[in-house]
C-alpha cells in the first residue's frame, strides 16, 4: 500500500480498479467509438495507445500523465459523463491539460457529474499504480493504491 | 461560489445572476476552468470573431444541444461572428452506398437543427465551414498579439504559432464560452511565460521533412510542450509565404493531433522566434534531434488498422486540414504527371480534397479546377474524419496523407509522394 497526494479539481470519496496509461490519453482517440455507438461502457479505441486500448474503462480509476488531442476533448468528456459511461475518477499524474480541465469543469456544472479528477500527483504515482489494481482516493485528495 | 481569480465589479455581479442565470453559469464555467490553472485575471477577448470546433450535430452529443437551447432561450450571442470547423456530409461530392447513407443520417440527424442553432448564438455564414479558418479566403485572421477564444487544435496552434495571436487549448464549449462573456481566463499560451519553449527540435536531416511526420515525430515526443525548432527554415525560407504557410498548417496539425501543442517556434520563420530568437528557450530544455532515421521509425511505427490489412485502397482523402489553394494548385500538377507515367487517364482510386468552400469558389475560376475534376479528383468541403466516423464506412480501405485522420480513424497514412503513386496507379513496393 502507498499513499500520495495530489490536488482536487473535482472531489469526492470512491474504491474500486484502476487503468493505467504511462502515454498522454488521446480523448477523443480513446472515447469516440463507443460513445458514436451508444455503449453502455467505453472499449478504448485509441490505436496509438497500448497501454490501454481495448480495455473498459467505465467505472474505473483513469490513471494518466495528461489529455491529448482534439480540442473536442472537453466536450466529449462532457459528453460521456452526461452518458453516465465516464471512469468514475481521473487521476493526473502532472497538471491537468486544458481540455481534460475543461471537460470536467462542464461535466460539474453542466451536468451535475460527480465525476472526480485530481491532479499532479507525480510520476512515481503512475509508476506504483497498476492496471487492475485496486486505488482508493479521498475527499482531499489522497489516493491509496493498494 | 469559490473562487481565486481576482474579477471586476461587473465579472463580480454576472457571476451573481445579474445578466440571468446562464450567463452566471457561462462565466463560472470560465472562472473555474481559469482557477485550475492559477489565472489571476480573465482578460477582453482582442480578436472579437471567433472559431469553434464542434461543428457536427451527432445526435448523441446531447449536452452540446441543451447548453445551446439555455444559451439561445437566454439570449447570448457572440459579440462578433464565428467561423466553425467543416460540415461532416457533402454527398453530392462525396458519394456514400444507401448503407452508409443511412449510417450518416441515423449518426448526424441533428445536422440541421444544430446549424440553426448555430445561426441563433453567431455564426458568420453559410460558407463559414471550415478548419483553416485563418486562410485569405476565409478571412478570419487574428493580428499578433491578439487574444483569441478559439478552439479546434489545427487552428489554434496555427494562430498561436504562425500569426504570433494567443490562446489557449480550448476545449469545445469553453471557447464558445469564451466568446459570449468577451473574456478568457489569462493563463498558459496567452502569458509570455507560457509561450517559452521547454524543448530544442534541431532538424538534421539530409531532405525537407514531410511535414505531417515531422509534426507528428515532435508531437509525440514534447506532448503539451512548447518546441522551438532549428534547421527548417533552410527548407522552408525566412518568410511566411504560400508554401510556408501551407507546410506549417500540416506541420502543426500533427503536432497537435498526435501529442498536445498549442504552440511552436520555427527558427528564423514565426514571428515570435524572429523577434526573440533563442531567449524564448527555457534553460534546460531538452533536445530532440530529427534525423532521416528518426523520422522513419515515427513513421513505421503508425498501426495498420484495416480489417483487411491486404486490401486495396479504394478511398482516398487529400486535406486534412483543408488544403491551401497552392496545395490544390500543387496537387493538379503532382497528380497529372503521376498519369503521364503510369498512362492513364484518371485516379486508379477514387480520391477526395478538401479545401474551404471560399479556397474552392476561387478554385473553380482556375483551370487546374477543370483538370482535376476530368482526372476523376473531387473537391469537397467535408471534415474526412467525420465521414470516417460513420461505422458504415470502416470497410473501407482508406488512405490519406494526413496524421490528423490516420489518428482518430482507421485510414491509413501514406507520403505524399506515395499516395500520389498510388492514385495514380502505381504499385508500391
Amino acid at each position: 500500500m502507498k499513499e500520495f497526494h495530489g490536488r482536487v479539481i473535482a472531489g469526492g470519496n470512491w474504491c474500486g480498479e484502476a487503468v493505467v496509461s504511462h502515454a498522454g490519453v488521446n480523448t477523443l482517440a480513446t472515447f469516440q467509438k463507443s460513445a458514436l455507438h451508444n455503449d453502455d461502457h467505453v472499449i478504448v479505441s485509441d490505436q496509438n495507445n497500448s497501454d490501454i486500448y481495448g480495455l473498459n474503462i467505465t467505472g474505473k480509476a483513469l490513471c494518466l500523465p495528461i489529455t491529448i488531442g482534439s480540442t473536442t476533448g472537453g466536450l466529449v468528456i462532457q459528453t460521456v459523463c452526461s452518458m453516465k459511461i465516464n471512469p468514475s475518477a481521473f487521476l493526473f499524474s502532472e497538471h491537468i491539460d486544458s481540455l481534460a480541465a475543461s471537460g470536467i469543469v462542464l461535466a460539474r456544472i453542466w451536468e451535475d457529474s460527480d465525476v472526480i479528477a485530481i491532479d499532479n500527483l507525480g510520476e512515481e504515482f503512475l509508476n506504483t499504480v497498476k492496471t487492475g489494481g485496486k486505488v482508493e482516493i479521498k475527499e482531499d485528495g489522497t489516493v491509496i493504491v493498494y | 461560489m469559490e473562487y481565486k481569480m481576482q474579477l471586476t465589479d461587473e465579472q463580480l455581479a454576472i457571476l451573481n445572476g445579474s445578466r440571468g442565470e446562464t450567463m452566471a453559469k457561462v462565466l463560472k464555467t470560465l472562472v473555474m476552468y481559469g482557477d485550475i490553472f492559477g489565472a489571476e485575471k480573465l482578460v477582453p477577448v482582442t480578436h472579437k470573431e471567433g472559431h469553434l470546433v464542434t461543428s457536427f450535430g451527432i445526435a448523441l452529443m446531447k449536452p452540446l444541444f441543451s447548453t445551446m437551447d439555455k444559451l439561445i432561450d437566454a439570449g447570448l450571442t457572440t459579440e462578433g461572428k464565428f467561423t466553425v470547423d467543416p460540415r461532416p456530409l457533402e454527398y453530392e461530392n462525396v458519394k456514400c452506398n444507401l448503407l452508409e447513407k443511412i449510417g450518416f443520417h441515423v449518426m448526424y440527424k441533428k445536422q440541421k437543427d444544430y446549424e440553426e442553432q448555430l445561426k441563433k448564438v453567431g455564426l458568420r455564414n453559410e460558407k463559414a465551414f471550415s478548419c483553416a479558418c485563418y486562410l485569405d479566403e476565409v478571412g478570419n485572421i487574428p493580428k499578433e498579439g491578439d487574444i483569441l477564444s478559439w478552439a479546434e487544435s489545427s487552428a489554434v496552434v496555427y494562430a498561436n504559432s504562425v500569426l504570433g495571436a494567443r490562446c489557449n487549448r480550448n476545449s469545445g464549449m469553453i471557447e464558445l464560452f469564451g466568446l459570449i462573456a468577451g473574456y478568457v481566463p489569462y493563463f498558459g499560451l496567452l502569458t509570455d511565460e507560457g509561450r517559452r519553449a521547454k524543448w530544442k527540435v534541431i532538424v538534421n536531416t539530409t531532405k525537407k521533412p514531410e511535414a505531417q511526420i515531422l509534426g507528428s515525430a515532435i508531437g509525440m515526443k514534447v506532448m503539451e510542450d512548447v518546441p522551438y525548432v532549428y534547421g527548417l527554415d533552410k527548407y522552408l525560407g525566412n518568410e511566411i509565404n504560400d508554401d510556408a504557410i501551407s507546410y506549417l498548417k500540416d506541420f502543426g496539425a500533427a503536432t497537435a493531433s498526435n501529442g498536445a501543442v498549442g504552440l511552436y517556434h520555427i527558427d528564423g520563420l514565426t514571428p515570435e522566434a524572429k523577434r526573440l530568437g533563442d531567449s524564448l528557450i527555457e534553460d534546460d530544455a531538452q533536445v530532440y534531434e530529427i534525423t532521416d532515421e528518426e523520422l522513419e521509425r515515427v513513421y513505421k511505427s503508425y498501426p495498420l488498422m484495416w480489417k483487411n490489412k491486404d486490401a486495396k485502397p479504394n478511398l482516398c482523402f487529400i486535406g486534412c486540414p483543408h488544403l491551401t489553394y497552392k496545395q490544390l494548385s500543387d496537387w493538379c500538377d503532382k497528380i497529372e504527371a503521376g498519369l503521364k507515367a503510369t498512362g492513364r487517364k484518371k485516379v486508379a482510386v477514387r480520391t477526395i480534397m478538401t479545401t474551404p468552400p471560399d479556397v474552392k469558389a476561387k478554385f473553380m475560376k482556375d483551370e487546374k479546377y477543370g483538370k482535376l475534376i476530368s482526372m476523376g479528383v473531387k473537391i469537397a468541403s467535408i471534415c474526412p474524419l467525420m465521414y470516417t466516423n460513420n461505422p458504415m464506412t470502416k470497410g473501407r480501405a482508406i488512405i490519406t496523407n494526413s496524421n490528423k485522420l490516420r489518428t482518430y480513424s482507421v485510414a491509413k497514412y501514406l507520403k505524399d509522394d506515395d499516395i500520389c503513386d498510388v492514385i495514380c496507379g502505381k504499385e508500391l513496393n
